[in-house]
């Protein structure tokens, strides 16, 4: 791949029947950076990821994933990336200390090494007191932080985030996004998406998928001058609404 | 008084839910209870809406009494749970005729409230509930709630997990409900609709931390805000809270919100503070106050 960069999608296209759910993307994501992926209800977002994950073939078009072809290699791609969405994070009925060493487990770490991450882990998010809680007696905000920490438990080259902080206080969220900004300044990749246009405004790059194409794709900034907009509401507003 | 809630606390076993809560709504307001999950939003609407006791305190609905007159309140009152609760087996005109029925009227009698938000799904209603797209569910659900004409609505986190243009169109709706003359009293995680509302009380772990209209509420913060900016955003962070006379710092989109322990604070010095630990494009510029940043600054 191209200088540091570690995702590549060119003409990226899945098609459901005649439907085409993902219409000839192309774009790049670099090493470090936190990119946005932003789309309204069914423009195609959940299709397109699902293909940057490995988990759906696509129908034509390119793409790779820290270094590995979304038609050949997805098993390298999965091995290679952390994945968390606000649908699903952690096991509810497992303790937190449990949920660390299951991920852990999944991902092919040592015992060793899945131990020394959970004390880092512990340390780091001040869980001392709830480690041997079960996760589904956390806060909203507990378990997301923490299922953040588990997506980065394999030191993956980028994070896949879905949605990550719906629902969650002000100031639990601006504590997550210190820790993306944490896992970008260590040269992990985020790739984020959410419909939520303030959180779009965190990242270094957004795109902005309107019925299967990307219809927009720049700095939030650039993309406010462009638009004469505000804020990314009214980008997002003045793209989706035509 | 359209709502009249006064002292009204609820516990879950060891949770308190809603703690020594009194809000008032006047009729015709658009009123907005903003907090984030768990802040009590629900259990609030389920004590108004009678389907749950409270421990402590009383509240007047419509004029009718929560616990008294629960009968009459449910008359006139529409619920929109945060939860689809429509039959999903049902098409999308059973469900508006079954919840027209029990409410002793038909689609007819009311068709003119419902008509701007109706005629949107009115294509599809033969297809049943469970396969309509979240925007349609909406919808439908919206419909249900005021097919028999209540005198207030109470709408718990309509928008939650719904785009942006869906999200800007409901609250058209919602505009156009309120010029027809009914309460509404409405849930939001999401700060920036608190905007859109007359009034808001900003709620958090089952506490009212304070009502007011949007517009006035920025006010309660009680000092500047500056916008800073430099090449490093995370190292930023890390500076500004290491720096010695810093109140609070915090992300804030392509910036971070910085406020000052000091009174005469100077951004000159931090400038220079900042130069010195090695950052780079360093920006410092007063910003307007956000609810956001009040809603924090109350939360601490």
């Amino acid at each position: 791949m191209k200088n540091n960069n570690v995702i590549e999608v060119e003409n990226l296209t899945k098609k459901f029947g005649d439907f085409i759910a993902v219409n000839a993307i192309t774009f790049e994501v670099k090493k470090g950076e936190i990119f946005g992926f932003l789309g309204a209800n069914g423009a195609g977002k959940t299709t397109a990821m699902k293909m940057l994950i490995g988990i759906s073939k696509p129908t034509s078009g390119s793409a790779k994933v820290a270094g590995f072809d979304v038609f050949t290699n997805t098993e390298d791609i999965k091995k290679n990336i952390g994945y968390m969405s606000q649908k699903f994070a952690l096991y509810d009925d497992l303790t937190v200390k449990e949920n660390i060493t299951f991920f852990g487990g999944i991902y092919g770490l040592s015992r060793k090494k899945i131990e020394e991450k959970r004390q880092l882990l512990v340390e780091e998010l001040g869980l001392q007191n709830i480690v041997n809680e079960l996760v589904g007696a956390l806060p909203l905000g507990w378990k997301q932080k923490i299922s953040f920490s588990v997506a980065l438990l394999h030191e993956p080259k980028i994070v896949f985030l879905d949605e990550p902080t719906g629902g969650v206080d002000p100031i639990t969220r601006r504590q997550f996004w210190e820790m993306i900004y944490k896992a970008s300044n260590n040269g992990t990749t985020v790739f984020v998406t959410t419909h939520y246009m303030d959180e779009a405004e965190y990242c270094d790059r957004v795109s902005i998928m309107v019925e299967g194409k990307i219809e927009a794709l720049d700095s939030p900034k650039k993309l406010k001058e462009k638009y004469n907009a505000d804020n990314m509401n009214e980008v997002f507003l003045k793209l989706a609404r035509g | 008084m359209s709502i009249s809630v006064k002292n009204i606390s609820k516990s879950f076993k060891t949770v308190n839910a809603v703690d020594d809560v009194s809000f008032e709504v006047k009729e015709g307001e658009l009123f907005g209870l903003i907090g984030p999950d768990g802040a009590g939003k629900t259990t609030i609407f389920r004590i108004l809406t009678t389907l749950l006791f409270a421990d402590k305190g009383t509240a007047t609905v419509a004029g009718f009494d929560v616990v008294d007159d629960f009968k009459e309140i449910r008359n006139h009152v529409g619920y929109m749970p945060g939860k689809f609760s429509l039959y999903q087996d049902l098409t999308v005109e059973e469900n508006l005729t079954f919840f027209a029925t029990i409410f002793g009227t038909t689609i007819e009698e009311n068709y003119e409230l419902i008509k701007d938000i109706y005629v949107q799904i009115e294509p599809f209603k033969n297809r049943r509930a469970g396969a309509l797209s979240g925007g349609m569910k909406q919808k439908l659900a919206l419909s249900c709630a005021l097919i028999h004409k209540p005198k207030v609505l109470f709408l718990d986190e309509p928008t939650t997990g719904v785009d942006p243009v869906s999200r800007k169109e409901f609250w058209e709706m919602l505009k156009r409900l309120q010029q027809k003359g009914i309460t509404i009293l409405v849930s939001t995680p999401y700060m920036d609709e608190a905007a859109l509302c007359d009034r808001i009380a900003l709620i958090q772990h089952g506490k009212i931390l304070q009502i007011d209209d949007p517009k006035e509420i920025v006010k309660h913060f009680p000092t500047t805000i500056y916008d800073i900016k430099a090449a490093n955003i995370y190292k930023l962070l890390l500076a500004l809270k290491e720096y010695k006379h810093s109140y609070s710092v915090y992300p804030f989109g392509e910036f971070v919100h910085y406020t000052d322990k000091r009174e005469d604070f100077n951004p000159q010095e931090l400038q220079q503070y900042l130069e010195a630990n090695n950052h780079q494009n360093i920006k410092i510029e007063i910003t307007k106050t956000t609810i956001e940043d009040t809603f924090m600054e109350l939360a601490k």
